[in-house]
């Protein structure tokens, strides 16, 4: 008997466990975007060469415990059956296959904060997008909301929690944003910088520098700073005088791309300034809290994604080039392929278009690519 | 185009498209070409790269009103 295997439990096993993963998708997608982990041993056998029997790729399987990937579901329980009659041990499929993989959202807690409360990183694991939920006195405000609520209002219900605010750093071009559906859902206040705002078709409170958001009587602050470059709006936040929520400006890895909006040579100056002297200036013992990573590398033991910022001055080389000539050429050329649909994307996030839920998901599909690196 | 059989996998989801086209294909003769119908969006990507894998030859393919229409010449 083959079983499911859901994207939670698979997250389990990217982050502490190990696994062998048959991904039976074409050539194509696996080489674009796969299962990735210390423990994740995969290889690849399209479905289709599989048809007729699964004796050539035995050979290349261990005799126990393999995940069958395809992009949806269907092909992966076909074949898992095969293996599973060849005679196999535990032979698992990925339930709902790599579209449920990109969605699932893994919530970890970062820390507490001063006078209560506490902060989640949200880990979109299959994509490498991290949201944030601050919560205090039982309000909650959630940053860079995926498009797949339900995780946070889940989360709100079971620590009875009132989501007050959802808040953008910036217009994403990777991901469809949930945050004004939930604040539209819940009464919830919708925040956006304005200068990436100018052409949605909806209203929204404007996140700017000076004007601080609070949760809870205890007073959690979270002071939005102006950091521009990534888009033009870019805003990050400090929260709590401890944590500094960068965005898509600062990663752990790499730093932001500023092309995605299709201004690459206009905003690399404010890129530089937003790192090199806003950052800089800042206290070195914040936590970066980034919007996305890159490699799996960047989650730590618990499938965190964070650092001090004065260890990101030491190590990202994104904080280290010297000359703004190199600087300029780092973050304009030879950057790795743009997110799938982005354009669309964007549009989406404006308000423009209006596309289905399926239609949602095949944008979103693949990995984030917001950094200059890969 | 000189179709000698048309098959229809509207509504059927992978992997059956391509399952149905290789059972189709293995009754043809070499040259003989197959249209396929299908509403299965991956099977865009699916179909070129199987008949890639499999020796066979993907003359056209295009879209009209959410079905996917293919040609296949057998190799």
């Amino acid at each position: 008997m083959v079983k499911a295997l859901k994207a939670k439990e698979v997250a389990k096993r990217v982050v502490e466990g190990k696994m062998f993963i048959l991904d039976v998708r074409n050539e194509s997608d696996f080489k674009d975007w796969k299962i990735e982990g210390k423990g994740i041993e995969s290889i690849n056998r399209p479905y289709f060469d599989l048809i007729d029997g699964v004796e050539d790729v035995l050979e290349h399987l261990p005799k126990e415990e393999v995940l069958v990937v395809c992009a949806k579901e269907g092909s992966s329980v076909m074949v898992a059956e095969m293996l599973d009659e060849a005679g196999i041990k535990d032979v698992y499929y990925l339930e709902g296959g790599m579209k449920a993989w990109s969605e699932y959202l893994m919530p970890v807690k970062i820390g507490d904060l001063k006078d209560g409360g506490s902060i989640y990183q949200f880990n979109r694991i299959g994509k490498g997008c991290l949201s944030y939920l601050v919560e205090s006195n039982g309000e909650a405000a959630i940053i860079d909301s995926a498009r797949t609520v339900e995780a946070y209002e889940d989360f709100a219900k079971q620590n009875n929690l009132e989501i007050k605010h959802m808040i953008d750093t910036h217009l994403h071009a990777d991901h469809i944003s949930g945050g004004r559906r939930l604040a539209e859902k819940t009464n919830a206040t919708y925040w956006l910088p304005p200068k990436d705002a100018e052409e949605v078709t909806f209203s929204y409170e404007a996140l700017q520098e000076g004007k601080d958001i609070t949760i809870g009587n205890t007073k959690i602050e979270i002071q939005p700073l102006y950091t521009p470059g990534h888009t033009i709006g870019s805003t990050s936040m400090i929260v709590d005088g401890q944590y500094l929520l960068s965005g898509d400006i600062l990663f752990v890895d790499s730093i932001g791309r500023p092309d995605l909006a299709g201004k690459a040579e206009d905003w690399v100056s404010d890129l530089r300034d937003s790192l090199y002297n806003k950052y800089n200036s800042l206290s070195k013992d914040l936590v970066v809290l980034p919007a996305h990573f890159g490699k799996i590398s960047e989650l730590d033991e618990k499938g965190a994604v964070q650092a001090p910022l004065g260890e990101l001055f030491e190590k990202n080389e994104g904080l280290n080039i010297k000359s703004e000539d190199e600087f300029r050429k780092a973050v304009t050329e030879n950057l790795p392929p743009q997110p799938n649909a982005y354009q669309e994307i964007r549009e989406t996030n404006m308000g423009k278009i209006d596309p289905s839920t399926d239609e949602q998901r095949d944008m979103e599909i693949g990995p984030n690519r917001c950094a200059i690196t890969e | 185009m000189n179709v000698k059989q048309t098959l229809d996998t509207k509504g059927l989801s992978c992997p059956m498209p391509i399952v149905k086209t290789k059972k189709a294909m293995d009754g043809l003769a070499s040259g003989d070409i197959l249209e396929v119908l299908a509403t299965d969006k991956g099977a865009v990507n699916d179909l070129s790269a199987w008949s890639k894998s499999s020796g066979h030859e993907l003359l056209d393919h295009k879209e009209e009103d959410g079905v996917f229409k293919f040609w296949i010449q057998k190799g």
